[in-house]
């Protein structure tokens, strides 16, 4: 496009301020929780935008075995639905995406349905089988249920990332009479990092982050994950809300997840928009 | 003639694998979902008690008569229906605006796709907390800038006041989720053939008609299927509300609803009922929305 200097000068300077704008919007409610975090006792209820830098808050949020068990909870419910997850569906996606059988179409569009399911609609069911298989108030309960929204996605994601892999290398591997699970470890997976990574970063944040279930399905404090841990904590009234500690454990938890958006940003990205605008 | 005298042949053995290997996925998408569905299903015509699932008998609709009479439930049911309406089309609108900005060839969009990735990743729960805070009637951070530029006197209770909560609720929600429709849109706007806009600017369409007759149609697809993730999203809205304003009936959400007969007051037949309804409310807009748009061969990757 043929643009005068000037007009060009103008163009780019009006994107950067809605840049900056966007920027602004984006960024100041978490420079607010951080700031407010780092408040000591009364100060948090004077507005000033440079904290005094007390650590006071976090000492109170880590001092909560409650607190750090809810993490550690958390943890360990989004690693194991990440690990489950995938390796549940790499088997899945081979199979759809790689084999013509009768039946192929029908499953994908099941998996399609499932995958939007309201979560409300399976909770009197999920209920009565997670206590009927002994797992409520454990972190059993929420790692199966979980599988609700990360499995359908990993093996819709994965699924169209195998149906793009070339064909040669498998026909030979079929022809010197590999097995099928051979073909997957050592032709498929190799190849497959980039969307693992993709949907492992997915099923782990959406783990780390489900609520309803996990107010549904664990009774106990001991057992909550964070997000839970984080919506239950309450003052004695409402003028004795403890916002410091609510605002430093919301920013403990929000950093892992902060330094993975940002690290893996393409990865995430990529993934997505591949369940979506792939067409 | 030769393939007849094999056991099976490679394409049988292949298929026989391929069950094998979705053998898993199948096993444990019908435990977690499918089962589940139709327990809330057969639920929802029994007079079942949470504590004690197994003892019932069956009322046939009265389950459904008692919700269907229940005031409370038509208001979640409206309250949901605004929140998704509102919320997703000026998500939509943002999305597509901030997805053209970010989409212009300019230093420094890498930094603002990662900036913008942020609000969608953390939990509700900790981005409903943080608004809490700022909104706070009291020691906000907001009535306090208000106040500072003379726009209001006293502090307004923004989630106490029945006619504010919803359009506060929906404001938290663009910023929770406007990230997604711009990452989305903004996958769709890069798959856009350039030599199109070359073509374009060579015979002098100008940017506007640029925008209303290339890009607006060839991105209809994209956007109608971010649109469609936003829209189910937003119809089982449930952890926001819950934790920005918990006891309003002005934005109780058809997920909390049914929740709160179902684990609140016990009652697993009426909450199956509310459960298998919002079940019913969501296949037929999806269906609706599938048609209209005839979305099915696209999501399908036909």
């Amino acid at each position: 496009m043929v643009r005068s200097p000037s007009l060009k000068v103008l163009h780019s300077f009006a994107i950067y301020a809605l840049f900056g704008i966007v920027a602004l919007y984006t960024l100041f409610p978490f420079y607010w929780m951080i700031a407010s975090s780092l408040k000591s006792g009364q100060a948090i209820f004077d507005v000033t935008f440079f904290p005094d830098l007390k650590l006071n808050n976090y000492e109170v949020i880590l001092s909560d075995g409650v607190f750090v068990g809810s993490l550690l909870n958390s943890l360990i419910v989004a690693v194991s639905v990440v690990s489950i997850s995938l390796l549940l569906a790499i088997g899945a996606a081979y199979a759809l995406g790689r084999v013509h059988f009768r039946g192929r179409s029908i499953v994908m569009m099941m998996v399609l349905a499932i995958s939007m399911f309201p979560q409300i609609a399976l909770l009197s069911g999920l209920f009565e089988l997670i206590n009927w298989l002994g797992l409520y108030n454990k972190l059993g309960s929420l790692i199966f249920a979980y599988m609700i929204f990360t499995l359908p996605f990993n093996i819709w994601v994965l699924t169209t990332f195998m149906r793009d892999l070339p064909k040669q290398i498998e026909e030979a591997a079929i022809m010197d009479g590999c097995s099928p699970l051979r073909i997957v470890r050592v032709i498929f997976l190799p190849m497959m990092g980039p969307a693992l990574i993709s949907t492992g970063l997915l099923a782990f944040i959406a783990a780390w982050n489900e609520f309803m279930f996990a107010l549904t399905f664990i009774l106990t404090d001991e057992n909550r994950t964070v997000p839970v841990a984080i919506a239950l904590i309450s003052g004695s009234s409402r003028y004795e809300f403890p916002f410091g500690a609510i605002m430093a454990a919301s920013t403990i938890v929000t950093v892992p997840l902060v330094l993975l958006a940002l690290f893996f940003q393409r990865r995430i990205v990529s993934g997505l928009t591949a369940g979506a605008v792939k067409g | 003639m030769r393939a007849a005298f094999r056991p099976a042949s490679l394409g049988t053995l292949r298929a026989r694998s391929a069950w094998l290997f979705l053998a898993p996925s199948l096993i444990v998408l019908t435990a977690v979902a499918l089962w589940p569905l139709a327990r809330t299903f057969f639920f929802s015509f029994t007079d079942a008690e949470l504590t004690q699932p197994d003892i019932y008998e069956l009322v046939g609709f009265d389950n459904y008569r008692t919700l269907f009479e229940d005031p409370l439930w038509w208001k979640s049911f409206s309250n949901t229906l605004v929140f998704a309406a509102v919320s997703v089309s000026i998500e939509t609108v943002l999305g597509l605006a901030i997805a053209l900005l970010l989409n212009s060839h300019i230093k420094g969009r890498g930094a603002m796709r990662a900036i913008i990735l942020i609000p969608w990743s953390i939990p509700v729960v900790v981005s409903a907390r943080m608004w809490q805070w700022m909104l706070h009637d009291q020691f906000g951070i907001i009535n306090h800038l208000l106040k500072g530029l003379g726009l209001i006197d006293t502090g307004i209770a923004w989630t106490a006041d029945t006619n504010l909560v919803m359009p506060v609720i929906i404001a938290v929600d663009i910023w929770i989720t406007t990230p997604f429709m711009v990452l989305l849109i903004l996958a769709g706007l890069q798959m856009l053939p350039r030599s199109i806009y070359e073509a374009a600017a060579i015979d002098g369409v100008p940017a506007w008609r640029q925008f209303t007759s290339i890009t607006l149609p060839l991105l209809g697809p994209s956007i109608a299927v971010a649109v469609l993730f936003r829209l189910l999203d937003a119809l089982r809205m449930f952890d926001l509300s819950y934790v920005l304003s918990s006891n309003s009936d002005d934005t109780k959400t058809v997920s909390i609803y049914a929740r709160e007969i179902l684990v609140n007051f016990q009652d697993m037949g009426v909450g199956s009922a509310a459960s298998t309804a919002i079940f019913l409310m969501i296949a037929i807009v999806t269906a609706i929305y599938v048609t209209l748009f005839r979305l099915n061969r696209r999501l399908l990757g036909a």
